[in-house]
């Protein structure tokens, strides 16, 4: 034993936000499980209560709190630890820390910073601290400076030539900033960011745009012993985000002296630095010279750093948290191979790719160009023996129905548009480069515009002559083979070549031409390893161990993206150990280097493969199960259902044919008819004629939607005629949507119903009630357990009714069941035929593991034989309100109000006995200001404006002054309430003085940049001001406030406490 | 072009050849580094072996003069996943299949290299051989025939002629086994002048040339071979500060009285840990070595071990406890891999400035 830690605790990094995500999960949990293994009580805080870190069996306490300094000192009160690890929680646990410690919290409870050091920190994040390390230790930092007037500026880029990059200080999101190539461009952009700068300043800086862009994952012990993990190369050059960019392992285009010399730099680099554990470093190497800089330094574990343990095999957060207890790393063992040593550098013997996942098919409006700022929700990885074969596999990962390097959409671009595209770095930058090549472009002169280094544009024109081969060439086997290798999915063989499907099947079986499985094993085959890490390549060795025992495989859920988040790992996570619990081999098939299913000593073994159905029959062949499990992986795994089904395979839980049912419309209605259970009138239409008879029919309003989408995707509610038109032709893509549902809008409260069925019984754990009225996504409106406003009578209907669907459409396992009632009758919205977003709350506030009870009845067991019988469980003496995050500061044109389309990235419970104080706890963990008086600023909508006559006049009691728009102010006016008219500059002034601290604002249209109201969203999100496009939260939120100003305590306690247990 | 790498168990891998044309044999064995192919392949401890890289993609950067770790290669193959015609980096002055065939080496490539690595771990390094065409039984026979595991290669690979490099500190005497460039880079770039004698050379010749310290080099085959060498080295303790790299760690072992012999697989590559157990911290280090010391043969012999390698506890670094005279199983050169104990560089020059000062 290296250490006498009893107790430590832990901070989480909150709700999913772009940029930090389900790594931290992962890095989390690697930690609690590391530590654990040492006997040491672990004390958790996480606000994010889709986690699987935050499960009562990770972590001893676990205080699902908000992460603020208050909630954390009374945490460290009651608790003492004897220290905090403050490195696995991303950026958010890394401030906390640095809070505590700056306000004396630690030393006042004699509590050690485990792991990390404020020092280090500090020297990492501050600009000039970081510029001074680096000076010290003698390596290169972009040159920079700072004018505040054009002579000063003109001097620097005399002394430093060009390109500059322009940061005007003190404006939100870099706006008025560029990058100059010359004298002219760099005036001119110069005297525009000193008009924009608050303070007519300017921050210059050599721009290395065009370089290299290289990251290292250094390790680092108390002994200063350090190793390099991994280093990547990024497909796309400095400019973009690394969490924007493709991004390859180990680096490509790097020679043995430029490996070693950026190598050398990052130990230099975190040995300087003294940390203990993790740390990324960033390069941007010059193509052209060894000239390189040091970008940034994160001293902590990242997204990099999932990455790199994924790609790798080295589980860099398991072994950061042994080096925080005192360990160092070469007393440790490697856990792959399982005998030799911790201290070592992974050697790959295959090509790793992440491409990331980015939201623009919910986010219509924004802009799809990549920059500085991160974009991407989520990312996925593939692993094959070449770059083509890896490329091509992590495309289809992406899912959205590519099945190759091709976007049809780009199919008639010219050269000068395609170029165009190139040159504009958007998400689909990659797509316009094959296609550039498809129609004669040079590699040069895709070069030239995009910097992307010959050898990667190489490699794709190794895949689009194979395309030009593929069409022209009868089949055979050689050719077929040459494909398979590179990567090419059967669909777009056939669709290249047409070649005859069963001709082409034929060929496969007679030459058994199928993928052979490798493992990720660390050392290249070196060391005889145990990992159960696989991932498929056309090769001539199969070194596959395949078990006798009776398997299981789950299908994950692929890449983080809005509304189909890290719940439906935890879901998959569940199901693996609930599988292994019932004595089974459980294997997973899964694509998301962030996540905890991806983690190799999750399942009993872990195929790193696409989703695609190819990939996973091959899985299936391979491995032959007894079943598969679909419906943990949210739509991405029960989209596999059918094509699975027809394969022959044995779906465990729900059939096909149920699943069919639940989401076809027809069938679906009539079934619901056949049951006696109302749902909204609806209709589905094909065009706009059809849409405008169908609304007619129905009546205004109606909810309008593609069919067949996720997270609510281009779902709207439509009030009138003239709204349906614009939707039906602008709104929604008919060229790609076959069908629109259109439904009538039934006003009023959503009711949200998880129950697991074992084909006779039902068991609901807990019922969830929507705060928002119907209009608002499931996942973007506020929701609590149990619920609130319903009656008896209403919970009992809810209850007979979902059982009656569960059971008649012949559920096995979960089910999910969205209502809306409407004051006097239930109505059905939707049925999930599957796990949904709430099962890990459900799970976690009811204190029923609903996955493995789920998985047992799959397995054959009955409900009623089970430990938690059937029927509604009793509710819990607490509250535990759901509030969801919106990534707001990192899209800034994105118009987040609220809608049936979904666009929040994550969610923070607050859980308390008083629904008053859960609902303050929620908001605070939000990180919104709760102000308990000041100014309020209101604009209503034609439709909201008597609901929000009361609340309006509650916020007046409250002590808060009203102004409002024209309109609104009008019409409050005339209501008896006292109302100030604001508009234009005024109002923008006295929002960035903080003088209104809280605004409604109900929509009119939404998601119009141009709108006043769009304008006024985005200034709140900058102040941080809370800004409600909902009467109903704007209305829940008053309980936050009179909480606040009550000035009662509020204490903090952890899961086990509320649960009783 | 066709290719084949036949081994001596019988099985065969097909591929595509690329490099020189022709027939060639000898030990094969794998490197798990992730860049430095030309380094590698112009090393001169691998002389005699055909080297598999695990490493799939071969080539990306290109090739350049500088990287050169002799001017020829004494390897008798390269096998690997895929070789890139397209390079691309500013150094490149052009590709490895044009390089492979200036250096006359057979390559192959398009073999499951991943199947052949497990095939050598699982079974030790074995003889091989490489064709670009395809070979009769009776052929493949024959060449394996001609293949001698036991190869005194260092008389070959080293130089034959004394030669200078001149420098203005310490005077250094190399002898040279198969030296690799960068280990005389490293001690000019320390100053030092130094005087490279063929792997014969006598420790009287040698000291006649007044040296401050003498650096035994790397070098491929067996350390038994160099019996010129480990008679001189014998002569040299208590006399000079001596320094031994790889071979030269081995001769010295075998010098003082120890004993070495032959491992499985052996270590090449650029990620293995070695630990310093003066300084009680650890090292990722280069390799590339078949043979090793020999830790019980040590007792006795006033040499202690002062480095082990954290995977196998295999001796890495001995130190003699009453004479400056230290050596390593690794390469703190590097070329390529990882530079991190070139402080042992600066180990050598103190202990040369000890003993001068004492002189």
């Amino acid at each position: 034993m290296k250490h006498n830690i009893e107790k430590v605790m832990i901070i989480g990094s909150g709700p999913i936000i772009i940029g930090q995500a389900a790594e931290f999960d992962y890095s989390g949990t690697q930690a609690c499980k590391a530590i654990k293994e040492e006997g040491i009580e672990i004390v958790l805080l996480n606000s994010n209560p889709a986690t699987i870190m935050t499960d009562n069996n990770i972590a001893d306490k676990v205080y699902i709190e908000p992460l603020t300094v208050e909630v954390a000192e009374e945490i460290i009160k009651k608790e003492r630890p004897q220290g905090i690890l403050a490195g696995f929680g991303g950026q958010t646990a890394l401030n906390l820390a640095m809070e505590l410690e700056g306000q004396g919290i630690l030393d006042k409870y004699n509590v050690k910073l485990f792991g990390i050091n404020s020092e280090a920190i500090r020297r990492a994040e501050d600009r000039e601290e970081f510029k001074e390390l680096l000076e010290k230790l003698g390596e290169p930092v972009a040159i920079s400076g700072i004018a505040s007037s054009m002579d000063e500026c003109v001097k620097f880029a005399e002394t430093n030539g060009f390109p500059i990059i322009v940061r005007p200080a003190y404006t939100m999101g870099g706006t008025g900033g560029g990058i100059a190539d010359n004298m002219e461009d760099f005036k001119d952009i110069c005297s525009k960011g000193l008009i924009m700068s608050p303070i007519k300043q300017l921050l210059l800086e050599q721009s290395v745009a065009g370089w290299k862009e290289i990251e290292y994952e250094v390790m680092r012990d108390s002994k200063g012993n350090c190793i390099t993990v991994c280093n990547m190369e990024n497909f796309d050059p400095v400019g973009i985000h690394t969490g924007d960019s493709i991004v390859i392992a180990p680096s490509q285009t790097l020679t043995n002296y430029e490996y070693q010399m950026l190598r050398q730099s990052s130990l230099k680099i975190i040995d300087e630095l003294k940390i203990e554990g993790g740390c990324n470093v960033q390069f941007a190497l010059d193509p052209h010279s060894h000239n390189y800089i040091v970008i940034e330094v994160n001293p902590r574990v990242s997204r990099s750093s999932a990455l790199a343990s994924k790609a790798t095999g080295y589980p860099i957060a398991k072994i950061a948290a042994k080096i925080a207890l005192g360990y160092n790393l070469d007393e440790l063992k490697n856990y792959v191979t399982g005998y030799s040593s911790a201290f070592f550098e992974p050697a790959l013997d295959y090509v790793v790719m992440k491409i990331p996942k980015w939201p623009f098919d919910k986010f219509r409006s924004a802009s799809k160009k990549l920059g500085t700022q991160m974009k991407a929700t989520g990312e996925v990885m593939a692993i094959d023996r070449t770059f083509e074969a890896s490329l091509l596999k992590a495309i289809t990962c992406l899912e959205g129905g590519l099945s190759g390097l091709n976007l049809p959409a780009f199919k008639n671009l010219t050269k000068e548009e395609l170029v165009g595209k190139i040159k504009e770095c958007d998400d689909e930058r990659i797509f316009a480069i094959a296609q550039a090549m498809r129609i004669g472009v040079g590699i040069e002169e895709i070069h030239e515009v995009s910097k992307v280094d010959r050898w990667f544009l190489n490699g794709i024109k190794n895949i689009i002559d194979l395309e030009k081969e593929l069409s022209e060439n009868d089949l055979s086997h050689k050719i077929l083979e040459k494909a398979e290798t590179m990567g090419f999915t059967d669909d777009e063989i056939l669709r290249l070549s047409n070649w005859d499907k069963s001709e082409v099947d034929k060929m496969r079986q007679e030459k058994g031409m199928y993928p052979v499985y490798k493992m990720v094993d660390t050392c290249s085959g070196e060391f005889e390893a145990v990992t159960p890490y696989y991932y498929s390549c056309y090769e001539k060795e199969d070194e596959n161990i395949l078990s006798e025992d009776k398997k299981i495989v789950v299908i994950g859920s692929g890449p983080i993206r809005i509304g189909q988040g890290v719940e439906f790992d935890y879901c998959s996570v569940h199901g693996v150990w609930a599988i292994k619990e019932a004595g089974y081999q459980s294997i997973i098939i899964n694509n998301n280097p962030e996540t905890v299913s991806t983690d190799f000593d999750t399942s009993d073994k872990l195929y790193f493969e696409s989703l695609y159905i190819d990939d996973v029959l091959n899985v299936i062949r391979e491995e032959n199960p007894y079943g598969v499990i679909v419906q943990f992986g949210g739509q991405t795994s029960i989209n596999l259902a059918k094509r699975l089904e027809e394969s022959g395979v044995n779906i465990l839980g729900t059939k096909y044919e149920s699943i069919d049912l639940a989401e076809d419309r027809d069938k679906f209605r009539n079934f619901l008819e056949g049951l006696g259970i109302g749902s909204p009138e609806g209709y589905a239409a094909k065009n706009l004629e059809e849409s405008y008879a169908a609304a007619e029919k129905i009546g205004y309003p109606v909810v309008v939607r593609p069919s067949y989408v996720i997270g609510g995707r281009a779902m709207r509610v439509v009030h009138n005629k003239e709204s349906l038109t614009e939707y039906m032709t602008h709104a929604i893509d008919m060229s790609k949507e076959t069908t629109i549902l259109i439904d009538k809008y039934v006003y009023g409260t959503e009711i949200e119903v998880d129950a697991i069925c074992d084909g006779e019984d039902i068991l609901i754990p807990g019922i969830m009630e929507h705060i928002e009225k119907t209009g608002v996504h499931s996942g973007d409106s506020i929701t609590s357990y149990p619920t609130i406003s319903l009656s008896d009578e209403v919970i009992a209907e809810l209850v007979e009714s979902t059982r009656k669907i569960a059971v008649n459409i012949k559920t096995l396992g979960i089910i999910n069941i969205q209502y809306v009632f409407d004051g006097k009758k239930l109505y059905i919205i939707e049925v999930n035929p599957r796990a949904s977003r709430t099962v890990p709350i459900l799970s976690k506030v009811t204190g029923v593991p609903m996955v493995k009870v789920a998985v047992e009845t799959m397995l054959g067991k009955k409900l009623k034989d089970l430990e938690y019988g059937t029927g509604l469980r009793q509710n819990k003496n607490f509250y535990a309100v759901k509030l969801p995050v919106f990534s707001t500061e990192k899209l800034s044109d994105v118009d987040t109000f609220l809608s049936p389309e979904m666009k929040s990235t994550g969610e923070v419970l607050g859980v308390d006995q008083n629904f008053d104080i859960a609902v303050y706890k929620g908001f605070s963990a939000v990180g919104m200001k709760i102000p308990v008086d000041g100014k309020l600023y209101v604009s209503l909508n034609d439709v909201s404006k008597d609901m929000g006559l009361d609340t309006i006049k509650d916020y007046k009691e409250l002590g808060f002054s009203v102004c409002a728009s024209e309109g609104t102010a009008e019409y409050l006016n005339k209501n008896g309430i006292e109302a100030e008219y604001i508009q234009g500059e005024k109002l923008k002034e006295l929002i960035s003085d903080g003088v209104i601290n809280l605004i409604i604002n109900t929509p009119t249209i939404g998601d119009d940049r141009s709108r006043y109201g769009f304008g006024i969203r985005r200034k709140a999100s900058e102040y941080r001001i809370p800004a409600f496009t909902s009467i109903d939260t704007a209305s829940l939120f008053m309980k936050a406030i009179k909480v606040k100003k009550s000035n009662e305590p509020v204490t903090y306690n952890h899961m086990r406490y509320y649960l009783g247990l | 072009m066709y290719g084949a790498l036949y081994l001596e168990d019988g099985t065969v891998y097909e591929g595509k050849g690329f490099g020189y044309e022709g027939v060639s044999s000898g030990e094969l064995v794998f490197n798990t580094s992730m860049t430095g192919y030309q380094e590698i392949l112009t090393d001169p401890s691998y002389a005699g072996q055909v080297i598999t890289m695990t490493y799939p993609l071969i080539g990306n950067y290109g090739v350049n003069e500088t990287f050169n770790e002799a001017d020829k290669s004494y390897a008798k193959g390269m096998v690997v996943k895929a070789v890139s015609e397209n390079p691309s980096n500013f150094m490149s002055e052009g590709d490895f299949d044009k390089f492979l065939k200036k250096m006359k080496i057979v390559g192959v490539y398009g073999v499951d290299t991943r199947a052949v690595t497990k095939k050598i771990r699982d079974n030790g390094a074995m003889k091989c051989v490489i064709s670009s065409r395809k070979l009769t039984q009776a052929e493949i026979d024959k060449h394996m025939g001609t293949i001698k595991a036991e190869d005194d290669w260092m008389r070959v690979v080293g130089t034959q002629e004394v030669y200078e490099v001149p420098g203005e500190g310490f005077r250094v005497a190399l002898i040279d086994f198969g030296v690799k460039e960068n280990i005389i880079r490293n001690l000019q770039k320390r100053g030092c002048h130094v005087t490279v004698y063929p792997f014969n050379v006598t420790s009287e010749e040698v000291m006649a040339g007044n040296p401050d310290g003498v650096l035994l080099s790397n070098g491929p085959g067996d350390p038994k071979f160099a019996v010129e060498g480990i008679e001189a080295a014998k002569n040299f303790i208590g006399k000079i500060p001596m320094f031994g790299i790889c071979l030269g760690h081995q001769v010295i072992s075998l010098a003082i009285g120890g004993d070495t012999y032959k491992t499985k697989f052996g270590h090449r590559g650029g990620n293995h840990g070695v630990l310093d157990i003066d300084m009680n911290k650890s090292f990722i280090s280069s390799q590339n070595h078949g043979y090793a010391t020999e830790e019980k043969s040590l007792a006795g012999t006033g040499a202690r071990v002062n480095f082990i390698n954290l995977n196998d506890n295999t001796v890495e670094g001995i130190e003699m406890e009453k004479y400056p005279v230290f050596s390593v199983q690794f390469h703190p050169e590097g070329a390529p891999g990882p530079e991190d104990t070139t402080y042992l560089f600066d180990k050598f020059i103190k202990f040369m400035k000890e003993s001068k000062n004492e002189a």
